[in-house]
C-alpha cells in the first residue's frame, strides 16, 4: 500500500519536473537565453558587453516574430491609468503614450533641451505673444489620416474648451496637466493661449494673451502630444484605449495590470526607425521579483530599482545599471507663518545632515540639494551652497533667537513612498534624531495620504515632508507652485510669501529671453535661501537596470523616453 | 435538497445586500478624496474640484449609494474612478485569473495535504509523521511573499527553469476566449502554449496552497485519528480488509467531514486573499485588483471587487454544505 502513495507521489512530482525542463516552448528559449549569457561571460571575460551575439539563438526575435528587431520587454511596477496621456498626470501613462505620440517638439534624450519634433521649426515675435510653428509635411497617422495644423488645432480646442465635442466631459476627463501648464481653461482669467490660428496645412500660430517663459517647454511634454482627430471622431471618450498618434510605434493592445503591446509603426516620419518590431510594457509590481525577472532574462529593461540593489546590478556583466538626471526634490517645509523667525529655519537648516540621508537612504544616487530646483536646470544657482551641517552652530544660533532651553516642533511624514523619498518614516527618524541633538523636540504626525496633502495645504502643520517631480524641465514648476505667494494655501504649503520674489518669478515668467530668465531665477534663489522657507534635502537619481543585450536606451529626466532607437543587440 | 439550494440562493440576496451597505459605508470612511489622491501633490485646487465633480462625488453619500445599488441590480458595476473603465468588463479577466491559481493551488494543497495527513495518522508517531507535521508548521508559518521570492531566485533566477512572473510569456499571448488560460489553450489546440500557461502556474501555485496544504494536513490528521479508533473502523480490520481498503474506503470518508469544511473555507480565502502572490508573481487578479482600488480610493473597484469576492465566498461554502451530504448520507436537507 506505501507504494501507491509513494508512487502518486513520484508522478507528481514527475509531473513538475517536465512541465521544468520540457523545451520547444518560449519561455525555455528564454532560459536558455540566459544560461547562455551566462556561460558567455564565464568564457569571455574580456569581451565587451556588445559582443553578445552567441547569445541570440532562440530568443524574442523568433518569438515576436515578425522581423529582425526583435520584441523588447519593459518591466516596470505599475499599470497606466489610461492612454490619453492629457487627461492624466500618471507617468506610467506617459511612459507609454510618448512611444505612440508625438508632440510638436522634443526634448533631447537625456534632458529637457528642446528640440523639434513634429514641427522642424518655429518662430516667435518680439515679445513673446505669437509662436509659430511649422509642420513637418507627409506625416500620418496610425490611422492613415493626414497630420496637418487642423489637427493640431483640434487637440488644443480639445483640452482648453470643456465644451468640445471631444473633451468628453460627462465621461469624467480632466485635462488638469493642460491647466496648470497654461493658466487655466478657455474662459479662466490667468488662460494664456488667447487664439490658435491655421495659417496654412502646415503652419499654425499660437496667439498667447501674455508671454510665457515657458511655453515651449510646454509644447515639448509628452502631456500636450497630439492625437487623430479621425480617431477622436471614431472612438469618442473610448480614446483613452484606443490611442492614435503619429510615433513610432503604434498600439496593439492592452490586457490591465499585466501588459500593454505595441508594434512598429511601419510608415514612421523617420527613416529606418524605430529598430525593434514590439514594445511589451510589463507591470511586475513587487520590486524584487521585477529585479530577478530581468535576472532570469524574462524582461530586457526595468524601471524602480531598490538604490540598495544598484551595487550588485553594477558589478554584474549582463546587467546594465543606468540613472536618470534628478529632476525632483524631497524637502522638509516649514510652515512660514508659524515658525516665523528666519533664523530658527535657518538652524535648522543647519542641524540637518542632508549627506546622511542620501546616503543611508539612496545608496548615494542622491544629490543634497541647497534649492528647490534640481541641477541642470536652466537657472539653477550654483553659486549657493547647501547649509552646512553643523549641530553646534545650529544650537547657538538658536539660543541667540531666544531658544536656549529648547524648543518643541510637530513634524508632519507623508504616508507613502515617492521617488524623491523612497522611506519617508525613515527621513523623518534621521530629522528627529538631527534635531534632538540641537535641543529641538520634534514630535511626528502621522495622517492619510490625501487628508495629508488637505491639511498641510490648510496649514494645520508647523514642518512636514513632502516633495515636488518636474514635468515640463522649467525651474518656475518649481520655484512657481512651491514658494510663489499665490500659491499659498494650495501647492505652497510653507506659506512663503515674499513680494520681491513673487516679483522675480513674476517677471522670469513673462520674460522671453532664456539668459534674462536664468537671471532672474538665480536672483530668486538667493532671495529664497536666505528666508530659508524649507530644507531642500535631496534630488534624487532614480536607478534603472537593464540586460546587457540592449543597446541605445537612454533615460530620460521626465521617465518618458522614446524607445524608437534602442536596439537588441543578439 | 433542490429546496434547501434555493432557499440558500435566496438567502444570498439580503447577504449581499448587506455586503453593499458595509463595504460602501467602510470605503467612505477611509479618509481622503480620491480626486486629491489621483492627482497627487502637484495638482491644483481647480482641477482636484473638477475631477471631483467629473467622478460624481460631490453628490450625497445616499445618492451616491443609490446609484450604485441601481446599477449593480442591472448587472452593470459601475466604472472605476482611476481608469474611467466598465468594472463589469473589467473584473471578469481577473476573477478567471484568480480562479485558475486557486484551483491549481487547491489541486497541490489537497493532494499532498490529505495523503500527508492520512500518512502521518496512519503511522501516528512514526519518522514521517514528525517531520510531515514540522513541515505543515513551518508551512503554516512561513511568509508566503518569502516563499514566493524564495521560489523565484531559485528555480527562475539561478536554475532557469521556471518563468518568474505572469500567467504566460508576455511575447507569446494566448487569444482568450474564457480568460482561463488553460482551458483557453486547449480550446485552441495549442499544446505548446498549453505547457507555458503549466509551467507559469507551478510556481504561484506552490507559493499560493502552501498554507492550505499545511492546514489540511494537519486537520486531515486529527480527524482520521479519531475516527481510526473508532469501532466500525475496528470491525473493518477484523473483517480481514487490507489497509488500503480500511483507510481510503472507510475512514476516509468519515474523516472527511471537517476536512471539507477547511478546505472550503480556504478556497474562499484563498479567491479574495491572494494579493501577497498575486503581487510577487504579477497575476492579474481580483486580489490585486481590489488592492489597487484601496490604494487610489476607487470606491467603485473596491465595493464591486468585495461584492464578487463575497458572492464566491458564499457560493463556495453552499457547494461544501451539499458536498456534505454526498459524502455522509445520513446528512440531509
Amino acid at each position: 500500500m506505501k507504494f501507491k502513495f509513494s508512487f502518486l507521489l513520484a508522478i507528481m512530482i514527475a509531473f513538475v519536473l517536465v512541465l521544468a525542463a520540457c523545451g520547444g516552448d518560449d519561455d525555455d528559449s528564454e532560459s536558455e537565453d540566459q544560461d547562455s549569457g551566462t556561460e558567455d561571460t564565464e568564457q569571455e571575460d574580456t569581451d565587451s558587453e556588445d559582443d553578445t551575439d552567441s547569445e541570440s539563438e532562440g530568443d524574442d526575435a523568433a518569438e515576436g516574430g515578425d522581423g529582425e528587431g526583435g520584441t523588447l520587454v519593459y518591466a516596470r511596477g505599475g499599470d497606466s491609468e489610461s492612454l490619453d496621456y492629457a487627461s492624466t498626470t500618471d507617468g506610467e501613462s506617459s511612459r507609454v503614450t510618448k512611444q505612440i505620440y508625438e508632440s510638436l517638439l522634443d526634448f533631447e534624450e537625456d534632458s529637457f533641451e528642446i528640440k523639434a519634433g513634429l514641427a522642424h521649426d518655429w518662430d516667435v515675435n518680439d515679445d513673446g505673444t505669437v509662436y509659430t510653428f511649422h509642420l513637418e509635411e507627409g506625416v500620418t497617422f496610425h490611422d492613415g489620416s493626414d497630420f496637418n495644423a487642423e489637427a493640431v488645432k483640434t487637440n488644443f480646442e480639445r483640452w482648453a474648451d470643456p465644451e468640445h465635442e471631444f473633451a468628453f466631459e460627462d465621461d469624467g476627463y480632466v485635462y488638469s496637466m493642460y491647466g496648470t501648464m497654461f493658466g487655466g481653461f478657455q474662459g479662466d482669467d490667468g488662460h494664456v493661449i488667447d487664439e490658435i490660428n491655421v495659417v496654412s496645412d502646415h503652419e499654425i500660430e499660437f496667439v498667447l494673451s501674455e508671454p510665457l517663459g515657458f511655453f515651449l517647454q510646454n509644447m515639448a511634454m509628452s502631456y500636450f502630444a497630439i492625437t487623430s482627430p479621425q480617431a477622436l471622431e471614431e472612438y469618442g471618450p473610448e480614446i483613452s484605449e484606443n490611442p492614435v498618434g503619429t510615433g513610432p510605434f503604434q498600439f496593439e493592445n492592452w490586457s490591465r495590470d499585466d501588459q500593454i503591446v505595441l508594434s512598429k509603426f511601419d510608415d514612421y516620419r523617420e527613416e529606418g526607425l524605430p529598430v525593434l518590431d514590439e514594445v511589451i510594457f510589463q507591470v511586475i509590481p513587487d520590486n524584487a521579483a521585477r529585479l530577478i525577472a530581468l535576472n532570469s532574462g524574462e524582461v530586457h529593461i526595468m524601471d524602480g530599482l531598490n538604490p540598495d540593489d544598484a551595487a550588485g546590478v553594477d558589478s554584474d556583466e549582463n546587467l546594465e545599471l543606468y540613472t536618470r538626471e534628478a529632476n525632483n526634490v524631497g524637502y522638509v517645509g516649514f510652515n512660514n507663518e508659524k515658525i516665523d523667525d528666519a533664523d530658527v529655519r535657518r538652524a535648522i537648516n543647519h542641524a540637518i545632515d542632508r549627506q546622511a540621508i542620501a546616503d543611508a537612504l539612496y545608496a548615494g544616487y542622491a544629490i543634497p540639494a541647497v534649492t528647490p530646483v534640481p541641477p541642470g536646470y536652466l537657472g539653477y544657482n550654483d553659486e549657493l551652497e547647501s547649509y552646512e551641517y553643523d549641530p553646534e552652530l545650529a544650537q547657538e544660533m538658536l539660543a541667540d533667537a531666544g531658544y536656549e532651553d529648547g524648543m518643541e516642533i510637530e513634524l508632519w511624514t507623508m504616508p507613502v513612498a515617492r521617488p524623491y523619498m523612497p522611506d519617508p518614516e525613515t527621513v523623518a527618524e534621521i530629522i528627529q534624531n538631527n534635531l534632538s541633538e540641537v535641543g529641538v523636540e520634534a514630535e511626528i504626525v502621522r495622517e492619510e495620504w490625501a487628508p495629508y496633502l488637505e491639511r498641510t495645504s490648510a496649514g494645520d502643520h508647523e514642518m512636514f515632508m513632502l516633495g515636488w517631480s518636474g514635468t515640463n524641465g522649467d525651474p518656475d514648476y518649481f520655484l512657481g507652485p512651491l514658494l510663489h505667494g499665490s500659491n499659498v494655501g494650495e501647492s505652497n504649503r510653507t506659506f512663503y510669501q515674499n513680494d520681491e520674489v513673487d516679483e522675480l518669478l513674476d517677471q522670469a515668467k513673462r520674460a522671453v529671453d532664456q539668459d534674462e530668465r536664468a537671471e532672474l531665477y538665480q536672483e530668486a534663489q538667493a532671495l529664497i535661501y536666505e528666508d530659508s522657507p524649507m530644507v531642500p534635502l535631496v534630488h534624487s537619481e532614480p536607478v534603472l537596470a537593464s540586460s546587457s543585450v540592449v543597446e541605445n536606451y537612454v533615460p530620460h529626466p521626465s521617465t518618458s523616453e522614446s524607445l524608437k532607437e534602442v536596439e537588441l543587440n543578439q | 435538497m433542490l429546496a434547501y439550494t434555493m432557499r440558500r440562493l435566496l438567502m444570498l440576496i439580503p447577504v449581499l445586500l448587506g455586503m453593499t451597505l458595509i463595504t460602501f459605508s467602510i470605503v467612505h470612511l477611509i479618509p481622503g478624496n480620491p480626486a486629491q489622491v489621483i492627482l497627487g501633490e502637484t495638482a491644483t485646487q481647480s482641477a482636484i474640484d473638477d475631477l471631483e465633480r467629473q467622478m460624481g462625488l460631490t453628490e450625497p453619500y445616499l445618492v451616491q449609494y443609490g446609484v450604485y445599488l441601481a446599477d449593480v441590480f442591472q448587472g452593470d458595476l459601475g466604472q472605476s474612478l482611476r481608469t474611467r473603465g466598465s468594472i463589469t468588463n473589467e473584473i471578469g479577466p481577473r476573477i478567471a485569473a484568480t480562479f485558475e491559481l486557486t484551483f491549481f493551488a487547491m489541486l497541490w494543497a489537497v493532494f499532498v495535504g490529505i495523503n500527508a495527513g492520512i500518512i502521518s495518522a496512519w503511522r501516528q508517531n512514526s519518522w514521517f509523521d514528525f517531520l510531515a507535521m514540522f513541515f505543515a508548521l513551518v508551512g503554516v508559518s512561513m511568509p508566503i511573499f518569502w516563499l514566493a521570492l524564495m521560489e523565484q531566485w531559485l528555480f527562475a533566477q539561478e536554475l532557469g527553469w521556471l518563468p518568474a512572473y505572469g500567467r504566460q510569456s508576455s511575447v507569446d499571448p494566448i487569444e482568450p476566449i474564457t480568460y482561463f488560460f488553460v482551458i483557453d489553450s486547449i480550446l485552441h489546440m495549442e499544446f505548446d502554449r498549453l505547457v507555458t500557461v503549466l509551467r507559469h502556474l507551478v510556481l504561484p501555485a506552490i507559493a499560493l496552497g502552501t498554507i492550505p496544504m499545511a492546514i489540511i494536513a494537519r486537520m486531515t490528521r486529527s480527524s482520521m485519528l479519531e475516527v481510526m479508533k473508532s469501532d466500525y473502523v475496528r470491525t473493518v480490520r477484523a473483517k480481514g480488509s487490507g489497509q488500503f481498503i480500511v483507510i481510503y474506503k472507510h475512514a476516509l470518508r468519515n474523516a472527511l467531514i471537517p476536512v471539507l469544511t477547511v478546505i472550503g473555507l480556504q478556497t474562499g480565502v484563498l479567491l479574495g486573499g491572494a494579493i501577497l502572490t498575486e503581487t510577487i508573481f504579477s497575476w492579474p487578479g481580483i486580489g490585486r485588483y481590489v488592492y489597487e482600488g484601496i490604494n487610489y480610493r476607487d470606491y467603485p473597484v473596491i465595493q464591486s471587487g468585495i461584492l464578487v469576492v463575497a458572492f464566491l465566498f458564499v457560493i463556495i461554502n453552499l457547494i461544501v454544505d451539499l458536498l456534505y451530504a454526498f459524502i455522509d448520507p445520513r446528512i440531509k436537507y
